[in-house]
């Protein structure tokens, strides 16, 4: 299909499948490239098993993309959402342990997530200070916080009714497979349905537009922070529910895995572009590769030099569309 | 024969497959103030890129001083004595006039270090020769938009130019301002050096230049000597078609008060600013640049906050908290500067023009396509958007295209009271006289239009009546009848 009729299918239909595949028919190639690459070289990846596994694994990582891309739209950035995950469950096994009822814990858990989110977009859009800034602070703090409660060590906890929140299926689905299947559907919403998305868009295409065009932008950019928070919180919950332990240690670095795959995805680093379905895959491309590292048995930190080039890569074609589609 | 600074002759320019140039000619004299006269996408921009290094010519002649040269960069350019000044102000804020105009060629002392003395004192002299009182020493961010543009100019005398390029030098200046301009245009003329110069406000080129040349779709129209000819047969050269009236102005019917504010004040910024718009009324607000126009309207439309004072909507007292109540209460804004306030530039058509009403067609999560698109498509048809599709990015979109879709954007929310902030400003002639109908149309169907303009010729055209405004006061209110460009600028100054 030439490039021109691939352009007129995705602005004349409103197919949001067929929209989807047009948009993303670069990133998707790449995805299945590297996917016939670690099958050939080791065809386990190929079974259900090593699929669903890959489907938990990153759903961690793609309910975070998801807050991160809506920030990152805004024109934002967001890198407490990794230190949100350790704090959240590690407070929750925690608060567990000490006798607290399972789903107040959890409900208390995620409410900490919202709570750091929308602290940090109260701080950023009523003060003006960088989002790069404000959020590197939370990352530290909630980070430390977590220390300090834990002690610097992972909490267990292995009771059958928390860890089920993690460990569980629906039919043959494991549940962190549903839930990211749900939240994906709804924050996809968000943005393309609801006029909170058109506003975040707004946000980051141009804020000074947005103001003189009666947009609330403090109050968009403050529910977009919260939104990243709750996610994080939520991810945080569940993942240390499917790990039977809380860990301050955990997801290090989750937030550049998360900006990687919004980068991947085409979202753009200065705001105002990029979608949800792209991001997701994005996410998948990270997962598969790290999976494919890990089944062939190749040291773990390979998977770190990997993931840096493969986001240059795609950040440098990325560059290149986008000039050609702003001059037309 | 006359003896040329410069001669382009057959210039052609392709992109892909468009021509952009296609046996453009352009002869410059000494010491002499040529215009360069075209629609947008007339192809003058790229003429002046081809003759500043920045494109490659695909065929052509380029005489300097009548030897053929290639021009093949800037610095090719420059060596050969020409400079531009681009219509964007591209000087650092941060650092004195004087670095500023030395920018990239800083003259060093035995040690190696910036020789700040010398910078400031050649500095000095050049800014004395043109006539300006500018201090160079001062960081840039302390000046004038207008002085900028003259430091613009002076930095590119310092390269010894011959030929100095000026596009839309008075786009953001005032009157007061562009005479200064036009002195010191009258002194390097004097010392023999040759303007191009590129405006799309016509009558400036009669007080200014003494030749033009018209570009019409890339190609060559005509050159003329600018006391022979009139803006009548300009304008026709450059749309290759008599434009029968290019302002339009239909019957008003005036009805009742539609909109007043009382005693208004932002500490430091206006004071004392009060003022009514009937409906059906179209009513321009006419000032030097920085008079507190578009402060004024900004800080009613919710942009900025009011200290005190009043306003009122058909006669009831109303506050406005932020923009959306200013929306909701009818009241429309198109800002003065269409890219930084007005637009999404990396957005769609579509997008832009419903950002405004997105409660008209979506609940929740559910959009009305049909609503929409119908939103979409008639403005697209009414004000003739050239775009090929409601998808293409706003950014792709001429001046005047993005504007109308700025218009679009507000309209659709059906105010009752239009703000116009220099509505035709960055805009070609075509589209110009496109938008004047529009706004004329709006009044006769009972808006109620405020018009801030700078070019006075569009205030006296297109408005009922005129408030003037100076350092954020209200000095003078004309009727139609007496309207007179040398009052409205006595009133512009100060005068009560």
């Amino acid at each position: 299909m030439s490039k021109e009729n691939r352009v007129k299918i995705a602005e004349r239909t409103n197919n949001p499948v067929l929209k989807f595949f047009s948009e993303n028919l670069g990133i998707i190639a790449a995805l299945i490239v590297i996917s016939v690459i670690v099958a050939i070289m080791s065809p386990v990846f190929l079974s259900v098993d090593n699929a669903l596994s890959v489907g938990r694994q990153i759903s961690t990582n793609a309910v975070l993309t998801l807050g991160m891309a809506m920030v990152i739209i805004t024109g934002g950035i967001d890198l407490s959402v990794g230190a949100v995950v350790a704090l959240t469950g590690t407070l929750c096994v925690g608060f567990i342990n000490q006798g607290m009822p399972v789903p107040v814990s959890v409900i208390l858990c995620v409410g900490i997530g919202v709570l750091v989110g929308f602290l940090n977009g109260v701080i950023i859009a009523k003060t003006g200070m960088a989002p790069f800034i404000v959020t590197m602070s939370t990352m530290n703090i909630g980070r430390g916080i977590a220390y300090l409660y834990s002690g610097g060590l992972p909490l267990r906890c292995t009771r059958d009714d928390f860890a089920v929140l993690g460990t569980g299926y629906l039919g043959p689905v494991p549940l962190p497979i549903i839930y990211l299947a749900a939240l994906i559907l709804i924050v996809w919403m968000l943005l393309s349905r609801a006029k909170f998305g058109t506003y975040v868009y707004a946000l980051g295409g141009n804020r000074e537009a947005a103001k003189f065009s009666g947009i609330p932008t403090v109050k968009i950019e403050i529910i977009v922070y919260t939104l990243s928070g709750f996610l994080s919180g939520f991810a945080g919950v569940v993942l240390a529910a499917r790990m039977f332990s809380g860990q301050p240690s955990v997801q290090q670095g989750a937030e550049m895995d998360a900006i990687a795959a919004c980068v991947l995805g085409g979202v753009s680093m200065t705001g105002g572009m990029g979608k949800v379905g792209g991001t997701m895959i994005g996410a998948l491309i990270i997962g598969v590769i790290s999976n494919g590292l890990n089944l062939l048995n190749v040291n773990s930190f390979v998977s770190n030099i990997v993931k840096g080039i493969i986001v240059l890569i795609a950040v440098y074609i990325d560059i290149i569309k986008k000039k050609k589609m702003l001059k037309g | 024969m006359r003896n040329y600074v410069l001669e382009m002759k057959g210039i052609e320019k392709k992109f892909a497959n468009v021509y952009a140039l296609e046996g453009v000619h352009l002869q410059l004299e000494k010491g002499e103030v040529h215009a360069l006269l075209g629609e947008n996408g007339a192809g003058k921009s790229t003429l002046i890129k081809v003759l500043g290094g920045i494109y490659k010519a695909d065929a052509g002649q380029i005489m300097i001083d009548g030897k053929e040269v290639t021009i093949q960069s800037v610095k090719d350019a420059q060596a050969y004595g020409i400079n531009i000044v681009h219509q964007e102000i591209v000087l650092v804020p941060h650092i004195s006039v004087a670095e500023n105009i030395f920018l990239g060629r800083e003259p060093v002392t035995k040690a190696g270090l910036k020789d700040k003395r010398k910078m400031f004192r050649e500095a000095g002299e050049l800014v004395k020769q043109l006539g300006l009182d500018i201090d160079v020493k001062r960081d840039v961010y302390h000046l004038t938009i207008a002085q900028q543009q003259l430091v613009e100019i002076v930095k590119a005398v310092s390269f010894n130019s011959k030929i100095i390029v000026m596009d839309e030098p008075t786009s953001s200046l005032a009157e007061r301002e562009v005479e200064y301009l036009f002195e010191v245009i009258n002194k390097l003329k004097q010392q023999g050096v040759s303007i191009i110069y590129i405006s799309h406000k016509l009558n400036e080129l009669f007080t200014i230049t003494d030749r033009i040349t018209v570009l019409r779709d890339g190609k060559y129209v005509d050159t003329k000597e600018t006391k022979s000819t009139t803006i009548d047969e300009l304008i026709k050269m450059m749309v290759g078609r008599n434009l029968t009236e290019y302002y339009s102005r239909g019957e008003h019917s005036i009805g009742g008060v539609a909109f007043e504010v009382k005693e208004l004040a932002q500490k430091g910024v206006f004071d004392n600013v009060s003022f009514h718009i009937k409906r059906g009324e179209i009513v321009g607000f006419a000032g030097l640049v920085g008079a507190g126009r578009s402060e004024i309207m900004q800080a009613i439309f919710g942009v900025s906050s009011i200290d005190s004072g009043e306003i009122f909507i058909d006669g009831k007292k109303v506050k406005f908290k932020n923009v959306q109540d200013a929306i909701m209460h009818g009241i429309a804004l198109i800002p003065e500067d269409r890219k930084k306030q007005g637009l999404v530039l990396k957005n769609t058509v579509g997008y832009n023009i419903t950002l405004t009403v997105q409660d008209q067609y979506k609940k929740f999560v559910h959009i009305n396509r049909k609503k929409r698109d119908g939103i979409i498509d008639r403005y697209i048809k009414a004000f003739s958007i050239k775009t090929p599709s409601p998808e293409q990015l706003v950014n792709n979109l001429s001046g005047g295209n993005q504007q109308k879709i700025v218009l679009s954007k507000w309209l659709a929310t059906n105010p009752k009271v239009l703000i116009l902030d220099e509505p035709t400003r960055g805009v070609d002639v075509g589209a110009k006289s496109e938008i004047y109908t529009i706004i004329d149309q709006l009044a006769q169907d009972g808006m109620a239009v405020i018009l801030i303009s700078s070019e006075l010729q569009e205030i006296i055209n297109m408005c009922d009546r005129i408030y003037v405004v100076s350092q954020g006061q209200v000095t003078g209110e004309l009727q139609r009848e007496e309207f007179d460009q040398e009052k409205i600028m006595y009133h512009a100054t100060g005068g009560k």
